[in-house]
């Protein structure tokens, strides 16, 4: 089983980070953000082309992430590949040992840098995830044809949005991710704790958070533009509450950063409190400097960094030492 | 680009209950199926009302039945087992904002009409050689029983394969 796995089925508060793979062919840029990342979070998630933009590809990083000492989730989506590539490139991140994976439909080429790309859409998140969980404990393709061998100890994992309409159906569409196999779900930013909360107390009374880890995304807004470009509705999915933009523009023009910080730290700390919630996904490229402050901030950091003891430092040893906060 | 149903929820679900599977249909079906002018006239019909009434896109497997007759082919990921992430605040398709998700579409038709538990069935991958045919055909002789599972396959896993 994976590390990501173990750390989550013995109940202990985990830490995931997004870290989005590097347009050009290699992977040093992204690595030098891990690094800063290596100890403090528990595992980190290479995106598939995120956004529909062409960037390295997730097994390529991942594979470079381990190397470096991290450990890897890789996330696949099905916007560029049919049943038969997915299967097939699953096939190949087993053998490689990569075993954390996250499965989701997809931002629309649409929104890329190649909006004149052909869609694909084979398959979507259930299904995907429901042919991964076959693969794995039947041992066979979405054809019904025998593999030899299975992939095995994969850990699969999923994506949700609370906040999207039909809210009323967002717990149930986790619901049938969950029963289509996802044993971990990642969300879209949390800003809204009481709707989030509601969410995951609807998967809680359907003994749904006992067989599916909870990570609560959070990211952290850093300036006025970067909460213009979050609250104008442009990126699919991400909902602002009006509270939280008066608080930030309140915050004064030099100060959003700051704000921004406190704001993540509190959700962090909120989160952690709903019972249900395993931990949290940190969506923060580009402020990977930062992650232990914020950590250390929300009350969450204990057992981390680069001195801490224990199996939950992943990769310890193999890493170099991260300076300390806000270094 | 997500469709709009022209008919109401209660009209659709009588729809539903007249083109059900029963030896008349069966029969119809099977007479039809017979000659090959006949099929294709009969699918031209079912392509002409359905483009009309669901935005249909001829995937000759309808889920309209457990979609509240919202049509999911004619989302732009052709999702089938509900609505993506990036469905705007206020229902709105993230692909084309002026349309509304016809997922937030079927959940409003379903609840209305005490079905909103059928989108919680899963549905399984669509099957490509499929499109262009008659869905009616095909679920009067049987072919798409196993389109979707008869629960949420919480209880136990489903089993994938349509065959």
């Amino acid at each position: 089983m994976s590390g990501l796995a173990d750390r989550l089925a013995a109940g202990r508060f985990t830490v995931t980070a997004e870290l989005s793979p590097v347009r050009g062919a290699s992977a040093e840029a992204m690595l030098e953000r891990g690094r800063l990342l290596a100890s403090w979070v528990d595992a980190v998630n290479l995106t598939d082309n995120q956004g529909a933009h062409v960037r390295m590809s997730a097994w390529a990083c991942a594979l470079a992430v381990r190397a470096a000492g991290l450990e890897p989730v890789m996330q696949m989506t099905c916007r560029d590949r049919n049943r038969i590539a997915l299967q097939s490139d699953l096939l190949g991140a087993a053998s490689a040992g990569l075993r954390n994976l996250v499965f989701m439909t997809g931002d629309h080429p649409k929104f890329g840098d190649h909006p004149g790309a052909k869609p694909v859409f084979d398959l979507d998140s259930v299904t995907m995830l429901w042919t991964a969980r076959t693969m794995r404990d039947e041992g066979r393709l979405l054809s019904g044809k025998e593999l030899k061998p299975p992939p095995s100890g994969l850990f699969l994992g999923a994506v949700e949005n609370p906040f999207a309409p039909p809210e009323e159906f967002r717990a149930a569409r986790a619901a049938k991710k969950i029963a289509a196999g996802a044993q971990f779900i990642q969300t879209q930013y949390v800003f809204d704790v009481a709707t989030f909360g509601k969410w995951v107390a609807a998967l809680r009374e359907e003994g749904l958070t006992s067989r599916c880890f909870i990570l609560a995304g959070v990211g952290v807004i850093r300036s006025a533009r970067a909460l213009d470009f979050l609250a104008s509705g442009r990126v699919p999915g991400v909902v602002v509450p009006e509270g939280i933009q008066r608080r930030l523009r309140g915050a004064g023009e030099g100060n959003v950063e700051r704000e921004g910080h406190r704001l993540a730290a509190e959700v962090i700390a909120q989160v952690s409190q709903i019972p249900g919630v395993a931990g949290v996904h940190l969506l923060t490229a580009g402020y990977e400097k930062r992650v232990p402050e914020l950590l250390e901030l929300a009350g969450v950091a204990d057992g981390r960094g680069p001195g801490a003891p224990g199996p939950d430092a992943v990769g310890a040893g193999t890493t170099p030492a991260v300076p300390a906060a806000g270094a | 680009m997500p469709a709009t149903p022209r008919l109401s929820p209660r009209q659709a679900y009588l729809l539903q209950a007249v083109m059900r599977r029963r030896w008349l249909s069966q029969r119809l079906g099977g007479l039809v199926e017979r000659w090959p002018l006949a099929r294709r006239v009969f699918t031209a019909a079912e392509r002409k009302s359905k483009e009309d009434l669901f935005g249909c896109r001829m995937c000759g497997q309808c889920a309209l039945p457990v979609t509240g007759y919202s049509c999911p082919m004619s989302c732009p990921k052709e999702l089938r087992n509900g609505p993506c992430g990036g469905v705007g605040p206020g229902g709105a398709c993230e692909v084309y904002p002026e349309r509304r998700c016809v997922w937030v579409t079927a959940y409003e038709r379903a609840a209305t009409a005490g079905r909103a538990g059928d989108l919680r069935l899963l549905q399984r991958p669509v099957d490509h050689r499929r499109f262009g045919e008659s869905s009616w055909l095909n679920y009067w002789a049987g072919r798409d029983d196993r389109l979707w599972t008869d629960d949420d396959g919480l209880a136990a896993p489903p089993p994938l394969g349509r065959a």
